[in-house]
């Protein structure tokens, strides 16, 4: 195992508190009712209540909760996230390489990989550095600027598919075989229906595909955060929406981007035949792919795999490690085991998550808990109010 | 191995029958026949003994993969399937640690389904761990990912993937140009063992000898209206619903056989029964009930299962457990097929065939706590009419059901065929309604398979003298709403943890039915429920309000010998 320089601040003797559920006096950041807060800025990360002041790692519904009075994100995640939180929302941002001092807490924000705007927060007091990585991924997506490693003292990373079982695979892979199944379903005179998470997952595969293929047709709740990436400088492929009024689109040859609440919907009627798929690093496991019931399934996650989220933990050179969401519990013993302070951090997210199992099944645990009353009603088509026209068609 | 594993995940990407049977038919068109003949064994759910230990597969995986065992068991836990946890952890082919001997590998190249079983075979036995190493270090150097847990099904001794035999013919009725059903009965009466059988099962020619066969059986479905629409009880023959295993004996050319439902062969399994057969006019098939029964009593369904499980039956176990055979009619009479005369005509012939060999209509006691020596002996009985004159003298009888250990009536249209299959309209099951009580979750496990990622596996226990205790394993009957939010709750209450068991605070009440009690060693309370299943949560109840072992212990046939 590579050599980890010791440099632990005067926050290390929190460890053995966090797992007592009581955090440490000297820690930047403590678990509260509220969520992730650190007193000594006064400000919280990504919580789950409304407070007076709010850092947000990315606009996916269980980090990104409307009703705070002030928020704070990354500069590329402005449009989208005042998209989720409606215009009323008082929002302040960070360009790559500022920051800003709250209370004497340097704040600033680096890009996680994950979606557009997606940013781990750093946080230095006093010399002491701690990273929050939000929801982060390494592979490569052209929607969002790339991961950037970060070096802290203390590393809080989310370990949502921290088993050595999950693996991706290369997208440009996965992108070919979502090719190769959308011209199949063409040649058969099928629509391909594709369920993908509204926020990230589904602009990746609109940039992702073959747009010679045929046309991509895209759901409402899809839709409208597909012109919130194009106004922020996103280059995204050409993507119909469903116009008022119509009783059939695509004429079996579209791909169709569908949140997986849109699952079983009558919109989906409007395609006619048409084959299923989902997009999801759960798809990794043969028991999900079966009980969700899709034709075939992707796997194609904006999170980490293990290499992953071991490497980034690595890069961080941190000595200790909080581990929050997802495989808690095993990625911390796993850690501790390569001589790091490693500890699950307590949240309302019990335990490890359940797959892809909610109505919503995103990629992200906290989404498919919290993100179903975040989408449209299925029915509503893709331009907004004007598709509330649209008839099923029979 | 590459085909094999094809096919295998063309039929678990799909749910479309029709797609399954093209799968099947595609496969075993370009299989080579030896190939062909071991898939057939494989899908048809022959059972692979464990060529290497799990202990030492799991290590050997954990060592190769670079993770701690427990980890890898927090991978199990998680998937619910260990074939596909270790496939998943295993690093690919051209990324595996080179071998510690540097000896030539045991294998290369693609051996196909029957090299790979055939050399699985080859290693039985075999104790030397480094063996064992470095065998499975040379196959997963040979296998893709996705051949991996094919391969893995095959050493850890199952390989199913929802195909049924009568799919299984349908596929292979279709390559040879012959109709499924005499597919089904050359598949019954000779599974090719090798390349040169599986030809000739596909020969369109080859009549072969129909040796033992037996015929399907035709199903009774459940009554699902009000009895009176069946219309005049006259037209009607309602006999008990045993609860025993259905058969059928066919005694041809002096040589008998047992079949029991699913066409498995039970002959061995059933010696008396096997005897009196013989004993019957060569060319018949009697189709009816085998029944644990000693001395007039009868003796319940699980002793019965000791019985049925086993390929050879012990001395102790024969006079421990002696086994009947109810019939209720009579498919095949010197050597003639009687499928299509009417029931009254066939149990005409049926009571004839039966009263020469001296059997008489059956007539049991119910479980009771000690079968009396002496009593009546015969091994073959007939199955008699429940009589009463219209359909509220018969509701009545039914009544009676419980307390002499059957489960209900069989009603049969009196001027009907012997039908095939579930064709519904002519045979129904009334059966009595199951018995309930109320029941706390006490550990979870993760599920199989399309629910391996959540807890559907529900342990539920009653309260004794204060204390919660286990009875029934149930899996869930929730929906999949409610699976999803209990497992939600499973996880936030979890105590202890032990692999992919939970313990969990008890704190869910759900009903469950069941068909009976039985005592039973593997639950602590002594005794065990027949058939437990989740009728519905009962988000009303708190745990206080669950049933006590008590109420169960009342039900136990046979009584219990100390009642809790
Ligand atoms: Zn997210």
């Amino acid at each position: 195992m590579r050599q980890v320089p010791c440099r632990r601040g005067p926050a290390a003797a929190g460890a053995a508190a966090w797992l007592r559920g009581r955090p440490g006096m000297s820690d930047l950041l403590e678990v509260t009712e509220s969520g992730l807060y650190c007193a000594a800025g006064d400000f919280h990360i990504d919580p789950w209540r409304r407070v007076p002041r709010a850092v947000i790692t990315h606009a996916h519904a269980d980090h990104a909760r409307p009703g705070c009075d002030r928020y704070l994100c990354a500069a590329p995640g402005k449009l989208v996230l005042r998209t989720r939180l409606g215009p009323g929302a008082t929002i302040d941002s960070l360009r790559r390489g500022e920051s800003l001092s709250i209370n004497g807490v340097r704040v600033s924000l680096v890009p996680a990989g994950h979606v557009l705007g997606s940013a781990q927060v750093r946080l230095e007091h006093r010399g002491v550095v701690w990273v929050v990585t939000g929801d982060y991924k390494m592979a490569a997506d052209p929607t969002c600027d790339p991961f950037e490693p970060v070096e802290a003292d203390v590393l809080v990373t989310e370990s949502t598919f921290g088993l050595p079982i999950y693996r991706w695979p290369d997208p440009a892979e996965v992108a070919a075989e979502i090719n190769a199944w959308w011209r199949a379903n063409q040649e058969a005179g099928h629509a391909s229906i594709l369920f993908a998470y509204a926020l990230g997952k589904a602009q990746r595969l609109a940039a992702l595909v073959d747009p010679t293929i045929g046309p991509i047709v895209a759901h409402g709740a899809v839709a409208k955060l597909v012109r919130a990436y194009r106004d922020s400088g996103v280059r995204l492929p050409p993507i119909d929406g469903v116009p008022a009024g119509a009783r059939s689109v695509g004429h079996g040859r579209a791909l169709v981007i569908a949140p997986p609440s849109a699952a079983g919907s009558r919109w989906l009627r409007l395609f006619g035949e048409a084959s299923t798929a989902a997009a999801s690093g759960w798809m990794m496991l043969r028991g999900v792919r079966r009980r969700r019931g899709f034709d075939r399934g992707f796997v194609l996650s904006d999170h980490a795999d293990f290499p992953g989220l071991v490497a980034a933990v690595e890069a961080s050179r941190a000595r200790r490690v909080l581990v929050t969401h997802g495989s808690t519990e095993a990625f911390a013993r796993f850690l501790r085991e390569r001589g790091l302070d490693a500890t699950v951090l307590p949240t309302r997210f019990t335990g490890e998550a359940p797959p892809d199992v909610g109505a919503d099944g995103g990629d992200d645990v906290g989404e498919l808990e919290a993100g179903a009353a975040d989408e449209p009603p299925v029915v509503e088509g893709a331009h907004g109010d004007g598709a509330r026209s649209v008839e099923p068609v029979p | 191995m590459r085909r094999f594993a094809d096919l295998y995940w063309r039929l678990d990407g799909t749910t479309s029958i029709t797609e399954k049977v093209q799968a099947l038919r595609d496969y075993f068109a370009a299989a080579h026949p030896d190939d062909a003949a071991c898939a057939l064994a494989v899908l048809g759910g022959a059972r692979q003994s464990r060529a290497v230990p799990l202990p030492l597969l799991r290590r050997q995986a954990a060592a190769v993969a670079g993770i701690p065992a427990w980890l890898l068991e927090e991978c199990y836990a998680q998937t619910g399937d260990l074939a596909e946890t270790l496939a998943l952890v295993l690093p690919p082919s051209d990324r595996l640690p080179p071998p510690d001997d540097p000896g030539p590998p045991s294998v290369t190249g693609d051996l196909g389904l029957a090299g790979h079983v055939a050399r699985l075979a080859g290693l039985r036995g075999q104790k030397d761990e480094e063996v064992i190493g470095r065998f499975l270090v040379d196959t997963w150097r040979v296998l893709a990912p996705r051949e991996r847990i094919v391969w893995h099904k095959l050493l850890t001794g199952g390989c199913r993937v929802g195909v049924s035999r009568s799919l299984l013919a349908r596929a292979l009725a279709d390559l040879a140009g012959v109709d499924p059903a005499t597919m089904i009965a050359r598949l019954v009466a000779r599974a090719p063992l090798d390349g040169a059988a599986f030809t000739r099962l596909l020969d369109a020619t080859d009549a072969g000898p129909d040796g033992l066969r037996p015929y399907p059986f035709f199903l009774a479905a459940p009554l699902d209206g009000p009895v009176e629409a069946l219309g005049p009880r006259s037209d009607w023959q309602a006999e008990w619903k045993w609860d025993g295993i259905r058969a059928q004996l066919v005694q041809r050319d002096g040589a008998v056989a047992v079949w029991t439902r699913g066409e498995d062969l039970a002959t061995e399994a059933f010696p008396e029964i096997a005897l009196a057969a013989a004993g019957l006019p060569t060319g018949t098939v009697l189709d009816g009930e085998l029944l644990a029964v000693r001395g007039g009593h009868l003796l319940g369904f699980a002793p019965l299962q000791r019985r049925s499980g086993r390929r050879r039956v012990t001395r102790p176990l024969l006079v421990e457990v002696p086994c009947v055979f109810v019939a209720y009619d009579i498919v095949e009479a010197d050597g003639e097929d009687l499928r299509a005369l009417a029931l009254t005509a066939r149990r005409a012939r049926m009571e004839r065939v039966l009263s020469a060999v001296g059997a008489e209509p059956a007539a049991f006691l119910p479980p009771g706590a000690t079968a009396p020596a002496g009593g009546p002996t015969a091994t073959l009985w007939i199955s008699p009419e429940v009589p009463g004159v219209g359909w509220d003298d018969l509701a009545a009888r039914r009544v009676e059901s419980r307390q002499r250990g059957v489960e209900g009536l069989i009603l049969k249209r009196r001027d009907s065929p012997y039908g095939s299959g579930r064709t519904r309209g002519d045979w129904w099951k009334w059966k009595i309604e199951p018995l309930e009580i109320d029941a706390v979750l006490l550990y979870a496990q993760s599920g199989h398979g399309r629910r391996a990622a959540l807890h559907t596996d529900y342990t539920l226990g009653v309260w004794h003298e204060g204390r919660l205790v286990t009875v029934a394993k149930a899996y869930s009957g929730l929906s999949d709403t409610e699976i999803v939010e209990v497992d939600r709750i499973v996880r936030a209450t979890t105590r202890e943890r032990h692999g992919p068991v939970r313990i969990v605070e008890p704190s869910l009440v759900f009903q469950i039915a069941f068909e009976g009690v039985a005592p039973s060693t593997r639950h602590k309370a002594g005794l065990a429920l027949r058939f437990p299943r989740i009728v519905r949560w009962r988000r009303d109840k708190g745990i206080a309000d669950a049933g006590g072992l008590a109420d169960l212990a009342r039900l136990c046939r046979p009584p219990l010998e100390v009642v809790p």
